[in-house]
């Protein structure tokens, strides 16, 4: 007879299943990406898949895990695509290559794979690119008024074309805004097709995708609510005191609307592994993941935050998660900190 | 007629964190009426069917028993006593397979059936009421009564220890697990006795309120409840919850129905509130009333790999085979035989083990029904265990504490406060078996409590050994002193007296003078009064002094041949009459000399 003990039955949830919903609900935004911007994204998500797996596959063997089980978890293509997202689309191939492999090995496999990075692999691999390669992380961004086709894209890419493209460096609104609103004033920087009033062409449907993406995650149970909604309010929050004068700084809809704002708050920052854990931690972390937002792109000299903030906040979950304990049933009090009281 | 309407109450409903919702499965087993299962030729009796101290067997092989006699006496504490559910023979008392996770044995009286079910001499109370608490509880105590529901707990112990005034008496009927429906259908044809074995517990706890807690999938249940309160004209508040796995758990059921929480590490009576499970309280309904021990019970048998899942009125101590062959079950197709529920349930090691009192379930599972994961992933800390959690408790974090032994921080995260409910394990994407974990750890932890409690006693008795060993040599040592200053300051007196020389000043002072003085003049005294008797008084004395001595000479003649420890005692007394002789007669001698 077979012993096994209770509870003898287990729902129908699995990690691979956990990990394919995530990256259904991310085909929008990526879809709204690709549309208004560059097929580049795409390129950049089948080469940063390839990495993933391959490098995956053979840090396993060389670990002697059992290769099918752990690829078949999807976690290496979760990364993949966020790292895809986040990197310049008309990157030349090797910088999503390397960006990959660092992400796999560095991020996450070094640390003992699925489940023990400290770190958000995919932030680990962007923060690494863009202070190693500066150049090449801030001068391959496509246009919004004028996207790259399929074509177009794979010949910067490669580096194909005969001309020779030495950078392209689509402006971002965050960054735009920042840099001509001492010279201009708010009302004349707004009706440039970039802001287009405070809903940025591309950027806001981008933004909103993600944003749809996140409520069905939210929907089917795979987050809770807790980091999205603190880190947008404490974003919010911090643009509505310290942006109130919209001639000074960037206002708050362009905040919430562009950059990676809302891939961050549901994709990112979502990372169950690197995260705070109890739903009050969570609380601490996403509102934490908000203010760096807030600070490094206002006072910061980087066109994002995403990637510095969410690294950040990372650090502090261990010490969040011991001070954020929920109050167990038949206890007074929760236990803070490192000592029990009784 | 406003009475009658006002009798049955609604009560308001609390909410508890987490939960979760397996299939519930419970059709298969609740449609068919209880199906008695004929006496088996066999019973199996195990001493261990309950929490706490084994029975005692007071029956040997050879003796025939009654139906309902006392076959095992409860020790004293917390123990309760076995009866013999049929009449029959002991044929053996040994051990045999019962049904426990770790497949040991367990010591059992083995009865074998005449056939004749003959009950022993019962002496029924249709008149409860004229009994007092105490005689009540007796009788429940002696009617081997333990907690139906699944845990065995003693019932009369839970009448005995409390420590606060119970308000309330909560009557478990939500049966939260699924597959099982052995309360359900219990209350659809018991519901009378259980709320008169509510009305027992209700005089005996001296509860003001019945407070009936019932998941909502058993409506015909709850209205047999509702028409059984009306019959016994009994005031009762129906609590319908929603169904939710793990309500019926006694804390989760406490907090659902009256907003309360059981301080950890207490019971439920610290807050006012006694909970007993339906079939419990049908049983004291049952011993009370009609003096019938614990000796049968309603069991849910179910499972696809049963053709004939219901529920059956089953002998403590048949056979789990019997049970399933009645049921017809399809041992080959049953991958595993669980006893209880799927969530909280143990796989059964050997099918021969017997009912027992809390045995509520047997599920025969299909491979397909309940396939057991074989691989589980790395916890990737999604925390939907924590999102179910019914305690508020984190999982995700007291696995890595558990898996790497980390037993200071599984304590920091409440980790003994853990129900293992199982409501962790089921969610888990990552197929972890959480609770297997936990219950590892909290094995550590009682383990260690118990040897940190060991080594503090041997440390206190070391302190205060070494502690009485060092008053001991100050105290000697201070004797030792005291002595000596007593000593210096005798002679010191002696010094200061002796220049003086004041001759009484010495007598008053020096004891042993005074004595010798004192003795002195005694002698003299006594040689003027033998010189001022007469010759007849002295010749009397001579004779008394003789005869005294003889007698002491005789005792002492006897006191050697026996070998007596008084022999030298008696040998001194008679060496000094022997001198009292001499001095009476020198008296006599004297005195006739002075008279010649």
């Amino acid at each position: 007879m077979l012993s096994k003990t209770s509870p003898h039955i287990t729902g129908s949830n699995s990690v691979g299943k956990v990990m394919v919903t995530l990256l259904l609900t991310m085909i929008p935004g990526f879809a709204c990406l690709v549309y208004f911007f560059s097929w580049g994204y795409l390129v950049n998500l089948i080469l940063a898949s390839a990495t993933a797996l391959a490098v995956e596959a053979a840090i396993l063997k060389t670990r002697k895990r059992p290769v099918l089980f752990f690829l078949k978890d999807s976690s290496a293509l979760v990364t993949a695509a966020l790292l895809a997202c986040a990197l310049p689309p008309l990157a030349p191939w090797w910088l999503t290559v390397t960006g990959a492999a660092i992400a796999v090995i560095f991020g996450k496999q070094l640390f003992g794979g699925l489940g023990q990075n400290p770190f958000n692999p995919a932030m680990v691999a962007y923060a690494l690119l863009l202070v190693s390669l500066p150049v090449f992380m801030t001068t391959r961004w496509a246009n919004v008024d004028q996207p790259s086709s399929l074509l177009e894209s794979l010949q910067i890419i490669f580096n194909l074309s005969a001309s020779g493209i030495d950078g392209i460096t689509g402006a971002t609104p965050l960054d735009s805004y920042k840099q001509n609103i001492a010279r201009l004033t708010s009302a004349d920087l707004l009706v440039a097709p970039l802001f287009n009033g405070q809903w940025p062409i591309g950027w806001a449907q981008v933004n909103i995708a993600f944003l749809i993406g996140g409520l069905v995650m939210l929907w089917r149970r795979i987050i809770t609510w807790h980091i999205p909604v603190s880190l947008l309010a404490t974003l919010a929050v911090m643009a509505l005191l310290f942006s109130h004068d919209a001639d000074a700084k960037v206002p708050v809809l362009i905040h919430l609307l562009s950059g990676s704002t809302m891939l961050a708050a549901f994709f990112i920052a979502t990372d169950p592994v690197s995260a705070a854990t109890s739903n009050k931690g969570k609380l601490y972390y996403g509102a934490g993941i908000g203010l760096l937002i807030y600070l490094i792109r206002t006072w910061g000299n980087y066109p994002d935050a995403t990637a510095f903030a969410v690294l950040l906040m990372n650090f502090a979950a261990p010490l969040i998660d011991h001070y954020t304990r929920p109050r167990v049933y038949g206890h007074t009090n929760a236990v803070k900190g490192y000592k029990s009281d009784d | 007629m406003n009475q009658q309407a006002n009798l049955i109450t609604t009560g308001k409903v609390w909410s508890i964190p987490g939960g979760i919702h397996p299939a519930e499965n419970k059709s298969q087993s609740n449609a068919t009426p209880i199906e008695t299962l004929p006496v088996p030729s066999e019973l199996w009796l195990p001493l261990t069917m309950h929490i706490g101290a084994e029975a005692l067997p007071i029956v040997k092989v050879g003796d025939t028993v009654c139906k309902g006699e006392l076959i095992a006496q409860a020790q004293t504490g917390i123990s309760a006593s076995v009866h013999a559910p049929t009449s029959g023979r002991i044929t053996a008392i040994k051990p045999h397979p019962f049904a426990h996770e770790s497949g040991l044995d367990a010591m059992a009286i083995c009865i074998e059936s005449d056939g004749l079910d003959a009950w022993r001499k019962q002496t029924p109370w249709k008149d409860w009421q004229q009994h007092s608490a105490e005689e009540i509880l007796e009788r429940i105590h002696n009617g081997g009564i333990t907690g139906l529901g699944g845990a065995g707990f003693p019932t009369d112990i839970k009448y005995r220890n409390k420590h606060a005034a119970v308000h309330t008496l909560l009557v478990n009927a939500a049966e939260c697990e699924p597959y099982i429906t052995a309360d359900d259908v219990l209350i659809r044809y018991y519901a009378k006795e259980i709320l008169m074995g509510a009305q027992i517990s209700q005089m005996l706890c001296s509860a003001e309120t019945i407070i009936i807690g019932i998941e909502d999938n058993k409506p015909e249940a709850a209205q047999a409840f509702r028409e059984a309160a009306k019959e016994l004209n009994l005031p009762v508040t129906l609590t319908v919850v929603p169904t939710k796995y793990p309500s019926g758990g006694e804390k989760q059921l406490i907090q659902l129905t009256t907003g309360l929480e059981v301080p950890a590490k207490r019971l439920p009576s610290d807050v006012g509130v006694l909970c007993q499970n339906v079939g419990t309280l049908r049983q004291i309904y049952r011993t009370v009333v009609h003096d019938e021990p614990l000796i049968s019970r309603i069991t849910t048998v179910t499972g696809k790999a049963v053709n004939k899942p219901g529920n059956y009125e089953v002998l403590i101590g048949t056979s789990i085979e019997t049970l399933l062959n009645q049921a017809e079950a399809h041992l080959k197709k049953a991958e595993r035989v669980i006893m209880g529920g799927p969530m909280m349930g143990f796989a059964i090691p050997d099918i021969a083990a017997p009912i027992v009192k809390a045995t509520n379930c047997i599920l025969a599972p299909t491979k397909k029904e309940l396939p057991v994961p074989m691989f589980d992933n790395p916890c990737i800390r999604c925390g939907m265990c924590e999102q179910v959690c019914p305690v508020n408790l984190l999982p995700q974090q007291m696995l890595w504490a558990s898996r790497n032994r980390q037993l200071d921080n599984a304590a920091l995260h409440s980790l003994p406060d853990c129900i293992e409910c199982g409501a962790c394990s089921f969610v888990c994407p990552s197929n972890i078996p959480l609770v297997q974990y936990f219950r590892y750890a909290k094995g550590e932890i009682r383990q260690e409590e118990q040897d940190n409690r060991k080594a503090e006693q041997a440390r206190i008795r070391f302190e205060n050994r070494q502690a009485r060993q060092e008053r001991e040599k100050i105290e000697k040592e201070e004797r030792r002193k005291a002595r000596a200053e007593a000593a210096a300051k005798a002679l010191a007196a002696k010094k200061e007296a002796q220049p003086e020389g004041a001759a009484p000043a010495t007598d008053a002072e020096d004891p042993i003078k005074a004595a010798l003085a004192r003795a002195a003049a005694k002698k003299q005294e006594k040689q003027a009064s033998a010189a001022s008797k007469s010759i007849d008084e002295l010749k009397a004395d001579v004779e008394k002094a003789k005869t005294k001595q003889a007698k002491a000479l005789e005792r002492l003649a006897e006191a050697e041949k026996e070998g007596s420890e008084m022999v030298n005692a008696l040998r001194k007394a008679a060496g000094k009459l022997e001198e009292k002789t001499k001095s009476a007669e020198l008296a006599l001698q004297q005195a006739q000399e002075q008279s010649n």
